[in-house]
């Protein structure tokens, strides 16, 4: 059982050798003379401007939350989508109303968050 | 699907209240004047949404797919839950206006939690409860901090969220071990099996963690260090809302998940938890009161306090204590939000005018508002005729005949206690010379709340036999 693994950790080790070797031989091997124009930050030839740890905004997290609308959506949605055939056969309108009204609900929440401004960024 | 008429006729308030809701979002985000709609609009439906509730009282009937309960204690509460919030509202409508803080939003929360609080009460189901507790819990961290500007808002909400997800987080283990142990989510189906269910010491750890999940809710003395901080840094109103309606949510909770020891008479395996929990909140809010010179502060630890002398039915544990607990509830809701109410009214701008000296000589400032202070801080210390004298009674009456006298005895000391910092407020409002400017706003629709929670509290302490006999009926049924 066990040995049918060891191929897979003989890639992970000589995967991991190698990576390090990269990475340290280089610096190992190579020869070190650091000048002023050397170490600075490398800025397509021009002077670096400012600090490095600036905050930079995360207006991201905005469409993050949003995306739960839209996750929550297609998890009820899909599989109501794909078996619709059969629920609309067996309950007739019953299989179309509820769902439908579900997605006023999910998308008047949508709509608010837009009305409200919160897609705009600045 | 559902083609009983009174089924129908049950679901409605949850129907009214659900589709105002949805309503209030389209109104707030399309009509720039929504100040002048949401109020009365949320009124309006909780006024139908009470009515409805309260007329439902005599058939009992298991709505969606035998999730929710309606009718008997759960129209009780329902109609407790919808005139606290509507009460609320119309306290909120001046309070807001002499913030300057109008958030839409502020209503549509409301409307929520009071969705949330009225499926918990009615719920058959254990992930109802939870459903309806985070709807309520999340609304209620949001209100805590609705007004985002006030550095105490913030303070008190991002509290009140931390230890409100760690409870969460008890209760939701609760739920997992009672479902591990049960193989069922249906209450029905625990009550039934729980004389077999009570001996497996599993299902005893997780109904622990759900009663100290909601503990935590009910503001009981260990699990009561958010209280003080959140319901002096929240605007008043929602702190009106919080403490009331949200406490009754809690222990109708108690209620339903103990109905097999309430009603089955199975034996109390929790009196010595509960009976813990109810002397030392008592103790503890009734004598930390007493160094409070904030009233909202001083109405906080008031309200721990409260929460033990109903805990005390719950560590009895039978039908008289039962019933004694919702008339408890349903006095407390309207004596609290009367007196945050008045509070809201005194307080100025930026948390100003809330400590206790700006209460002095409101006797002859303002005679109208020095009265129905009196009478709250009277029903809350429990003084005969009003309605807190009856709820802490049938809730004594309860212990007592559970065997639990030293406990109704705690219960008496803490409240004389408690009448100290009561009657302190009503004695600086009469007996003492202003120190200094105090100016008062006018506030019509705010003193027409308290009015009402006046009238409430004056009725339920003139005819608490009628209320208990409803209630009580509700219960048996």
């Amino acid at each position: 059982m066990v040995t049918n693994y060891i191929p897979i950790f003989l890639v992970l080790l000589a995967a991991s050798i190698f990576g390090a070797a990269v990475v340290f031989s280089s610096r190992i091997f190579g020869p070190l003379r650091p000048n002023k124009v050397k170490i600075m930050p490398y800025e397509s030839g021009k002077d670096p401007i400012g600090t490095t740890n600036e905050r930079i905004s995360i207006k991201y997290y905005l469409v993050a939350m949003l995306f739960i609308v839209f996750d929550i959506e297609v998890i009820y949605v899909y599989p109501w989508a794909v078996e619709f055939k059969k629920l609309f056969a067996q309950y007739g309108l019953f299989a179309f109303v509820p769902m439908f009204i579900f997605l006023v609900v999910l998308e008047l929440g949508f709509v608010y968050i837009f009305m409200k401004g919160g897609l705009r960024w600045d | 699907m559902y083609q009983n008429s009174t089924e129908i006729f049950q679901m409605m308030p949850f129907i009214i209240i659900g589709a105002g809701i949805l309503l209030s979002i389209a109104v707030e985000m399309s009509i720039k004047k929504s100040e002048l709609i949401l109020p009365w609009f949320s009124i309006l439906i909780f006024a139908v949404s009470a009515v409805i509730s309260i007329a439902g009282i005599q058939q009992e009937s298991v709505l969606f797919g035998g999730m929710i309960a309606a009718g008997g204690k759960a129209a009780i509460f329902n109609f407790i839950f919808n005139v606290g919030a509507a009460l609320v509202v119309l306290n909120s409508v001046d309070y807001i206006k002499k913030y300057g803080t109008y958030y839409g939003e502020y209503y549509i929360l409301v409307q929520s939690s009071v969705l949330g609080m009225m499926m918990m009460s009615g719920a058959k189901d254990i992930i109802m409860i939870f459903m309806g507790l985070e709807l309520m819990s999340i609304c209620f961290y949001v209100l805590a901090g609705i007004n985002r500007k006030k550095f105490s808002a913030n303070e008190a909400s991002m509290k009140y969220f931390l230890l409100g997800a760690f409870a969460t987080g008890f209760v939701i283990y609760g739920i997992a071990l009672i479902y591990g142990t049960s193989a069922t989510t249906k209450i029905d189906d625990i009550i039934s099996g729980f004389n077999r269910l009570i001996t497996n010491p599993l299902f005893v750890a997780g109904f622990i963690f759900l009663l100290i999940g909601f503990s935590f809710k009910i503001a009981a003395f260990p699990f009561h260090m958010w209280v003080p901080d959140v319901y002096q840094g929240s605007a008043t109103t929602v702190t009106g809302l919080m403490s009331t309606t949200g406490k009754t949510a809690a222990f109708s909770v108690f209620i339903i998940i103990l109905a097999a020891i309430f009603s089955t008479h199975s034996i109390n395996k929790f009196t010595p938890y509960f009976a813990a929990i109810a002397s030392l909140s008592m103790l503890y809010g009734s004598i930390v009161a007493i160094s409070q010179d904030n009233v909202k502060r001083m109405l906080a630890y008031s309200s721990i306090a409260h929460a033990g002398y109903m805990a005390i039915g719950l560590a009895a544990g039978n039908i008289s204590s039962e019933s004694g607990i919702i008339f408890y509830l349903a006095a407390y809701t309207f004596m609290n939000i009367g007196a945050f109410g008045i509070v809201s009214i005194i307080e100025g701008e930026n948390d100003t005018q809330l400590g206790i000296s700006s209460y002095a000589g409101l006797g002859n400032r303002n005679p109208v508002l020095a009265a129905f202070m009196a009478l709250f801080m009277f029903a809350l210390a429990g003084i005969p005729p009003l309605a807190g004298f009856f709820g802490k009674y049938y809730v004594f009456i309860g212990a007592i005949e559970g065997g639990l006298t030293w406990l109704a005895v705690i219960g008496v000391i803490s409240s004389v206690i408690s009448v100290y910092f009561y009657l302190r407020v009503v004695v600086y409002m009469y007996f003492r010379e202003p120190q200094e400017e105090i100016k008062i706003y006018s506030d019509n629709l705010s003193l027409s709340a308290v009015v009402v929670s006046g009238l409430l509290v004056i009725i339920f302490g003139l005819f608490p036999d009628t209320l208990l006999n409803l209630i009580t009926s509700a219960l048996i049924r």
